[in-house]
This record gives structure tokens, sequence and C-alpha cells, in this order.
């Protein structure tokens, strides 16, 4: 492998050149719409307007709010979706019949996409965030159920075994041996899993809410704000990226025991 | 029976055989031991040779209680086993660790498992860690260790809960020559501190020689019988690097060696024919 890759410049001259990008994006959008107006700024806004009309919602405190009630969903679909996941995951995994009996609907009800569920949820939960909290469940739930299952089926039976031979009872299996395991793959799935929580979320307050950042986006658009959906689009981006990193850190930390892919490649 | 008691050894095989259902269910299934019986006495160092595929394994399952035979029983110091077996230890030829727990919490588990508080096992596991040489690296987990470290925080997380029989599958067997051989030694030193019994399995004829007060050779598979029994008379202690060339373990190694060679050429065609 390393014979093969060419070898890259150090990390400044990346960052420099990952700067260089972004200011090119909005250098070359702002000259598409301000400079030689190509585009028409009602329909692309500007670059300018979109940073001023964010500086003034973080300014003012009135994007706060949404920022809030966004990361309160998000934080309760992933907080029971992976709760959910790992009870049933680990009841499947230990238990063949209901496994090979539920396997169908199990897919069939994860091929299912979950948009759909929206309007149900919230006929059913109404329009406050317990709705969006739902299709956030249904999502985050399918990637750590399939993940625990896993990480419970591909206990090495060696390390069961040793586990045995040195005196645990099946209390102690779950919580040494199994657990364990089935965590390290909800870990390595949490930048998903999280990802997934905050797209429920967002989709959920698109289509119906009275706050969020789905719902800002969605009245922007109503109104034909362009300037007010990209700002939108922005704040979500940085939310994704804060949140994202966060989760990084969290995993470095949890999953510290496992080699790093350089040492095993 | 209290006479059997005081003079049980610690494992017993009688009549064991394992046959395993074939994957297709059709036919009779493979049968990997054929009517083994042997004796560990207390204290005691046996080897178990044979070529590849000759159920060493399997008997070795069946001593720790992982695997009920077909036929036949195991006792263990009087007491027939079913389920694990808890005066023995294993020692797996995989690694066994669990990769989450750091190098002093692995030993430490045994201890943990059986109740003793985490501090206190942690407190405890600290010098068995430094008799197997591997005092500071109590915090590394299993893959920032090497080969031979990850086999000696095995052989400590083994002998920490005391058990009175020690079964070893190939243990050393991943090892590179030099750090194979110090493994060796070293547990040479730590059973000749205590005696434990210790039924240890190998493919390589001189290992089971250099450590052992008996060698035990299989035939080769499927239906492995036992066919040989050599007391190795040679002094202990011992140095394995050393005694290698002594003219004693020569001898005894041509006179195995004898008898094992054609069994290995057997497992070879069975293996070719597979």
């Amino acid at each position: 492998m390393s014979s093969h890759a060419k070898r890259l410049p150090s990390r400044p001259v990346i960052l420099l050149l990952q700067v260089v990008v972004l200011i090119a994006f909005f250098g070359l959008w702002h000259v598409l719409t301000v400079t030689t107006n190509l585009l028409s700024p009602f329909f692309f806004g500007t670059p300018g307007a979109v940073l001023m009309r964010t500086f003034n919602d973080f300014a003012s405190g009135a994007i706060w709010y949404h920022l809030g009630i966004t990361l309160l969903e998000t934080a309760l679909a992933f907080a029971i979706g992976t709760v959910a996941g790992i009870a049933f995951g680990f009841w499947f995994a230990r238990a063949p019949l209901v496994s090979v009996v539920f396997d169908p609907y199990i897919k069939a009800a994860n091929a299912l996409p979950r948009v759909v569920l929206a309007p149900i949820f919230a006929l059913w939960l109404g329009l406050g965030i317990w709705s969006k909290v739902a299709l956030g469940v249904t999502l985050v739930f399918f990637i750590v159920f399939f993940n625990v299952y896993q990480g419970v089926k591909e206990v090495s039976p060696v390390v069961l075994a040793n586990a045995r031979m040195l005196g645990a009872n099946s209390r102690d299996l779950f919580r040494h041996v199994y657990l364990p395991s089935a965590l390290s793959w909800v870990f390595s799935s949490l930048h998903t899993a999280v990802g997934f929580a905050m797209v429920g979320a967002v989709v959920g307050e698109y289509l119906g809410s009275a706050a969020g950042l789905g719902y800002r986006i969605h009245q922007a658009e109503g109104v034909f704000d362009t300037v007010g959906v990209f700002s939108g689009m922005l704040v979500l981006t940085i939310f994704v990226v804060a949140i994202d990193s966060a989760v990084t850190v969290i995993e470095k930390r949890l999953l510290h025991w496992r080699p790093q892919e350089a040492q095993t490649h | 029976m209290a006479e059997v008691a005081a003079t049980a050894p610690a494992l017993s095989l009688e009549g064991v055989t394992c046959t395993f259902p074939s994957p297709d269910g059709r036919s009779s299934g493979y049968t990997a031991v054929q009517d083994a019986s042997f004796r560990v006495a207390d204290g005691e160092f046996v080897s178990i040779v044979g070529p590849t595929g000759s159920g060493k394994s399997t008997l070795l399952n069946v001593a720790a209680g992982l695997l009920r035979p077909s036929a036949g029983r195991a006792l263990s110091f009087g007491t027939p086993v079913s389920g694990i077996n808890p005066k023995a230890g294993y020692m797996f030829q995989a690694e066994a660790l669990m990769p989450w727990k750091s190098a002093l919490e692995n030993v430490a588990a045994g201890l943990e498992f059986r109740g003793v508080a985490k501090r206190e096992a942690l407190d405890q596991a600290r010098p068995w860690l430094a008799r197997v040489g591997l005092d500071g690296f109590g915090d590394r987990h299993p893959h920032q260790l090497s080969g031979g470290m990850r086999k000696r925080v095995a052989l400590a997380q083994t002998l920490i809960v005391d058990p009175k029989i020690v079964l070893m599958d190939e243990p050393f067997s991943a090892l590179d020559i030099q750090t194979r051989q110090m493994m060796e030694n070293e547990l040479l030193d730590l059973w000749a501190s205590d005696r434990k019994s210790v039924v240890f399995i190998t493919h390589d004829l001189e290992e089971a020689i250099a450590l052992s007060d008996r060698v035990l050779v299989l035939s080769a598979g499927p239906g492995s019988r036992l066919i040989g029994e050599y007391k190795i008379d040679l002094d202990r202690p011992r140095d394995v690097a050393e005694i290698r060339m002594t003219p004693r373990f020569l001898t005894l190694h041509k006179e195995i060696w004898d008898q094992l060679r054609d069994e290995v050429l057997k497992g070879y065609a069975q293996t070719k024919l597979r």
C-alpha cells in the first residue's frame, strides 16, 4: 500500500488548501451573483447576505431557540433509538427462534422509507417535538439494532470460552464480554446513528412543526426567501460538523482499546 | 471411596470418544478421538503430541468441560467433569484475551468473576503481571502488546485463579523460536514454584520432551487413539534450550519420533486427501 501511495503534504498545508476551497466557493458564488449577475440573487441569494443573515440570527439570539429544539429532538431520538436497539439486538442475538421468525419483518420495516411515516407520527403525536423524535427513533433503532446483533453474534468463541474457564457466570459474560463487544459495534456506528437522529429531527420539522431548524428553512422557502433558506442550511451544516466532531472525540475515548487503522494495515 | 479420593489423579479420562455430527447431517459424522484413556497425577507435567488433526484439542476441551464426550467420561480429582471444570485453568492456542480490557484488567478478570471486588482484584493482579515480566505494561491493551507479551498476560490470567490443573493448548505455537524458549523456561519456573498438574498439547516433540514428566502420543485422525506413553527421566530444573543437546534427550527424542513419524505421515496423507 504505502509504496504506491503518494506522499501527502503536511497538515497545515492541507488545512490551508481546504480554506482556499471554501473561499473559492464563496468567491465564485459572489462573482456569479453580485459581480456579473449571471445568476439572479433572487434565486441564488448572495454569500454576503447569507453570512450577514446568519450572523444576525446568532447575534439577535433568534436562532438559538430553534437550534435548541433540533438538538433536543436529535438527542432524544438518539438516546431512545440506541437503548431500544441495544435491548432488541441482544434479545434477537440470544434467542435464535425470535430472530429467525422476525427476520423478514425486520428487513421489511428497515426497507421502508421512513419519511412516509412522518405524517403518521404528526397525526399520532402532534406537531410538537415527539413526532420528530419518533421519526428519528425509527431511523436510529435499525442501525443500532443490526450492529448490536452483529456484535453479540461475532464475539470470538475463544474469548467466550476463556471467560467461562475463568469462572464467568452468564451475568459476568454479559457485562464483561457481550456488552463491550456489542458496544464497540454501536460506537463504530455512532456517526451514522447521530446523523440519522438529526435527519429524523430536521425532516420531521420540515414536514410540520412550529420550531426547529427544519421549520426555519421551510418558513423561508414558503416566502421565497432564498437567503433565509441558505442561511438555514449554513447553520444546519455548522451544527452537523460540530456534533460530528464531538462524536469523534467521544469515539476516540471509548474505543481506545481498538487497534488504529494504521497499525492493522 | 475415601481411599480413592486420597489418591485421585488430577485428571483421568476413561474411554473418551468424541464424534462430531457431519455438516450435512446424513453420514455418520466425524470421530475425532476414539476410546482415549489416560491419567495425570497431581503435580505432574504431561504433554500430548500428535500430528495435525489428531484431536489433541478435543481431549483438552473434554478435560476442561467445554465439550461433552460422546462416550466415556472425564474425572478431575475424583469428581466427574460436567459443565466447566472448576479446578482447571485453560490457556488457549488462539487469542483469548478480552481486547477491550487492559492487560491488568485481563489478569484480574478471573478474580472478579469469583466475586473479588474490582480494586482488590487489580491489586492482586499487579504482582502477577510482574511475575510474567510485564511490570509497567498493565495499562496497555492487547493490541498494543506483542504476541509474546499477550501470551504472558494469558499465562498470568490463567494462573492467578490458582487452578489445580492447567490445560495448555499449543500456547506458544504462534511465537518465534527465541520468545518461545524464553516462555517455556518461564513456564517451568512458575510450575516448579507450586507444582500444579499440567496437560500440555503440542505438535512439537522437542517442546514436549523438554517440558514434561511424561509424553503421550496420539495417532493420526480420524478416530485418534493414544498409542504411546514415554516417561521423561531428565533432571530438573531444566533449561529448555540446553537440555536439547544432552544425549538422554536425543535418545528419548529418537525413540518417540520413530513412533510419531509414521503417524505424522499418515496425518499428512489425510490432509492431502481432504
